[in-house]
């Protein structure tokens, strides 16, 4: 069966997240990481940051937001129950932090079959409010038996 | 900043994640599909029980790798993996890696997520500036 490709190349709306420092401790405890960079703004801003920082890998919070509709578009058909997350990318800009307003656009960069597999590739752009480019992340969702 | 060179092992880390880690960590993040929470759920489509995040091991890889630069996280500027094996909760992680090349400040690191055989993450390079 040919896999659909017609979506390759499409975007979709941007979504803006507003960074807050609970959500930044919240996510920061379950992953272990206790400097007070993320939980204390004096020692965020003595480390030389704008406001408590958000972890690296916090960018999949407010990703997500842009990523989901491109996910779950029907143009794309992603059959949900035998999908995995095959791959990650991200390379990171500037910092993410506190009261930041990020900006993020989501891409579909490839979809292809390979050894009875389906390959959806997308791509992310975060944007601060001052047009720093915070995070660019590439998702691989692999899917059996297309 | 000790002097790091191609092949050394970096610190890494190790955690067990409690039984109700995939919940922290799906109101953390808010990827909160049933596969992560809800064991009838996953073994309805065929998984053994709930299996954790790919991207909660991808955030403990993130975590080590900015170890290398003394915890500073805004020393990471690149991180690729391969989700491989599932992840289980209630069992051992154990994050190892080497470095695999040292460029002026820029270093590249080799990162495994393993659950003992099982290599729930493989073939992550994190570039990280020192």
């Amino acid at each position: 069966m040919a896999i659909k490709t017609e979506a390759i190349g499409k975007e979709w709306p941007a979504t803006t997240y507003e960074v807050g420092k609970e959500k930044i401790g919240e996510y920061a405890r379950v992953i272990g990481l206790d400097s007070p960079v993320y939980f204390q703004r004096e020692a965020a801003k003595g480390a030389g940051y704008r406001d408590v920082v958000a972890p690296p890998m916090f960018c999949v919070v407010y990703s997500a937001p842009a990523l989901g509709p491109a996910m779950f578009d029907p143009e794309v058909g992603m059959n949900f129950a035998a999908m995995v997350h095959g791959g990650q990318k991200f390379e990171w800009g500037e910092p993410a932090c506190s009261g930041d307003e990020i900006t993020t656009t989501a891409r579909c960069l490839e979809i292809f079959e390979k050894d009875g597999k389906g390959f959806y590739v997308f791509e992310t752009n975060s944007v601060n409010q001052n047009g720093d480019q915070v995070v660019k992340g590439t998702w691989t969702n692999i899917v059996r038996g297309v | 900043m000790a002097d790091l060179n191609v092949g050394d092992a970096i610190a890494g880390l190790t955690v067990t994640p409690d039984k109700y880690l995939p919940h922290r960590y799906a109101g953390a993040s808010g990827d909160f599909n049933p596969i992560h929470i809800d064991p009838e759920f996953a073994k309805m489509v065929g998984l053994p029980n709930t299996i954790l995040h790919g991207l909660y091991m991808m955030g403990l890889v993130a975590r080590s790798a900015t170890d290398v630069a003394g915890g500073d996280p805004k020393a990471l500027k690149r991180l690729s993996v391969q989700f491989r094996g599932m992840g289980a909760p209630e069992t051992e992680i154990v994050v190892s890696g080497t470095v695999k090349s040292v460029d002026g400040d820029t270093v590249v690191v080799d990162t495994v997520a393993a659950q003992g055989d099982n290599q729930t993450i493989r073939n992550a390079e994190a570039e990280i500036r020192v």
